[in-house]
């Protein structure tokens, strides 16, 4: 699977971004409606510059904006056993699979990568919600056991942007499954004393609230982001009534103490260096936009896999 | 009296005569039905054997719920002796939809745990029907907890439709609450098993059956949605839960193949609620075979057994 992730993806990434962008010079804000151009977006990493809207970001775009200088590695992720119920709806599975993989240029709704993070070395693991409505199967329970595996093997910290619609209805039981596999990589992590900070991104419910995404030591949320187990609408349906305004939204859960902090996109980055760092033990870190750390062997590596794979917003400059 | 299910119609035709005839010979002397009566009740057998021979997942589903369904409360009172309930989460309430406390199955003293879904409709409501609050799943914690501490085996009976979604579940915690207690399931040095007496549903069920070993009824289900639920948001249908119970694969049959659960306990014919007794002797049985398989294990090993177990789960497929 190693080849296709590195090399074909890679390809397919660029073509993809060459034929969209013309198309997509403008950007509706689903919030505001304001009108917004896509570089004047991009550069924002996808906050609308008029009310401050926390739209989507692919795992890539955000490790962009998250690894010193843009410079990360991926972590491989064993591949699952495709389609493992033979499940078919309306649709098969590996046919909803095959269009998500063509729509996002993605294998599956989670990204792994390790990197340096304001000269911290880190492993990041982020949830894709463009791909399946990110939800949780055995690949991202596969792609959550290998981060934490690689934590441990580079004793670094682990920090997670949560992002589903739940769990992936058709891997069944087995996406049920990953609530326990996923804990258990984590504690793995917790036992080699690493941290492991979650950033919740909008939306993150169900199954993924209710495993990995509640079992930080940290829990940062993005503004405004939808958290919770059962979503509103199931709700009012079952009491109801109306629920309260801004309800199982992220300030919501900082009011009743289930999140650390709610930090806007373009301070996330500086937050998690400075978090990081204190939980590591380590001095203040120096701020500044930080070229790619230095030509070890990893840099090298993955400054050969920058440059088959231009990123996106590297194409409209 | 039975209550049928849909699918049981014409078994309530024939079981509804036989009993008709029973009646009008008990107040009229000089007539004998017992023949006419046993012959009903052979065919009603007969029905009965092709009835549940092979039960599509969805007549599961409603076998699983089904209200006379021995609940969580029979079997602690059939099972267990001594059962001393241990209450509350220490920090917000006692939640009724899940029992649990101390209790001895054949004299050996363990933890046990489970969902209580009612028996009507008073015990329902208080009960909240199975469906568990973030102080349901905290109060397992601190039973864990203790259950660690002192070195007793753990066992949890699992019968949920699903945690509660309701406002003040949320504002609670309802997440966090599930996630600890899937990750206490998977810190305790005790051995930990795990029934499916009914329903799995969900989170709610995972929270208590991240067990080393894990048995389901015949004809309980464990699933990660309700097929009503999965049938409105793949087929746009609620309609369609025959469907998606069918795509879900939440049979205890397809779980065993899928290697999720280790083991299936039979149930009468027509169900656990046609007999009881015979049901709840057989899980005290899988209890006792599953803790006696753990009993030589250290906590680590107990431990480690577990994690690596949940680890492997779903590497095959249905095909394994
Ligand atoms: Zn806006």
């Amino acid at each position: 699977m190693n080849w296709i992730t590195n090399y074909v993806r890679p390809r397919i990434n660029s073509i993809f971004s060459r034929r969209e962008t013309p198309d997509n010079l403008w950007t509706k804000c689903p919030e505001c409606g304001t009108m917004l151009f896509h570089r004047e977006v991009s550069d924002n990493l996808n906050v609308c510059t008029n009310c401050d809207h926390h739209m989507h970001i692919t795992p890539r775009d955000r490790f962009i904006a998250l690894f010193d200088g843009g410079t990360f590695t991926e972590v491989a992720v064993t591949a699952p056993e495709p389609d493992p119920l033979n499940f078919r709806d309306q649709k098969r599975y590996p046919d909803r699979l095959r269009a998500a993989q063509k729509e996002t240029a993605e294998a599956e709704a989670m990204l792994v990568a390790r990197g340096d993070l304001g000269r911290t070395p880190i492993v990041a693991a982020a949830q894709d919600f463009s791909f399946m409505a990110g939800s949780m199967g055995m690949y991202v329970g596969n792609a959550i056991i290998a981060a934490a595996r690689e934590a441990v093997k580079l004793k670094r910290p682990l920090i997670l942007f949560s992002a589903a619609g739940g769990a992936r209805m058709q891997e069944g039981i087995l996406s049920l499954m990953q609530m326990p596999r996923t804990t258990v990589a984590l504690q793995m992590l917790k036992e080699a004393g690493l941290p492991y900070i979650v950033v919740l991104t909008h939306p993150t419910t169900g199954g993924v609230t209710a495993s990995y995404a509640m079992l930080g030591d940290v829990h940062i949320a993005e503004p405004n982001a939808l958290i919770c187990f059962a979503g509103p609408r199931v709700i009012e349906q079952t009491i109801r009534e109306k629920l309260p305004e801004g309800f199982q939204r992220a300030e919501y859960l900082l009011d009743h103490g289930m999140l650390d902090r709610v930090t806007h996109r373009l301070k996330m980055r500086d937050e998690l260096i400075t978090i990081t760092r204190m939980l590591l033990n380590l001095p203040p870190a120096v701020r500044a936009d930080l070229p790619p750390p230095d030509k070890t062997a990893e840099a090298a590596e993955a400054v050969l896999e920058e440059a088959a794979d231009p990123a996106p917003d590297a194409s409209d400059k | 009296m039975t209550q049928y299910m849909d699918f049981e119609k014409p078994l309530a035709e024939i079981e509804g005569k036989a009993e008709e005839l029973r009646a009008l010979a008990r107040t009229n002397e000089e007539m004998d039905v017992t023949e006419e009566a046993s012959a009903l009740d052979t065919k009603a057998r007969a029905i009965l054997e092709e009835l549940y021979k092979s039960l599509s997942p969805w007549r599961k589903c409603q076998v699983a719920r089904h209200p006379e369904r021995p609940h969580c409360k029979d079997y602690i009172d059939a099972l267990f002796t001594e059962y001393t309930p241990l209450a509350g989460d220490r920090n917000f309430a006692d939640d009724h939809a899940v029992m649990g406390g101390l209790a001895r199955i054949k004299d050996t003293p363990v933890m046990v745990i489970g969902h209580e879904k009612g028996h009507d409709t008073k015990s329902r409501i208080e009960r909240n029907f199975g469906m568990a609050r973030p102080e349901g799943y905290r109060k397992a914690i601190r039973l864990m907890d203790i259950a660690h501490r002192f070195g007793l085996p753990v066992v949890t009976l699992v019968d949920t439709p699903g945690a509660y979604p309701g406002k003040g579940a949320e504002e609670r915690g309802q997440s966090e609450a599930i996630a600890r207690a899937t990750e206490k399931c998977l810190q305790i040095g005790v051995p930990l098993v795990s029934v499916v007496i009914g329903e799995g549903g969900s989170g709610g069920a995972v929270a208590f059956a991240t067990a080393n070993r894990v048995a389901m009824l015949e004809h309980s289900v464990y699933s990660v949605i309700s097929p009503e639920g999965c049938a409105s948001i793949l087929w746009k249908d609620a309609e369609k839960m025959r469907e998606a119970a069918e795509a879900l694969r939440l049979t205890a049959q397809d779980l065993k193949k899928l290697g999720v659960i280790d083991r299936i306990i039979p149930e009468p014919l027509g169900g656990a609620h046609r007999d009881a007794e015979t049901s709840i002797a057989a899980v005290g049985r899988a209890i006792n075979d599953m803790l006696s398989e753990l009993s030589s294990k250290d906590p680590d090993a107990l431990i480690a057994d577990r994690r690596t177990k949940f680890l492997n789960l779903g590497s095959q497929g249905l095909a394994a």
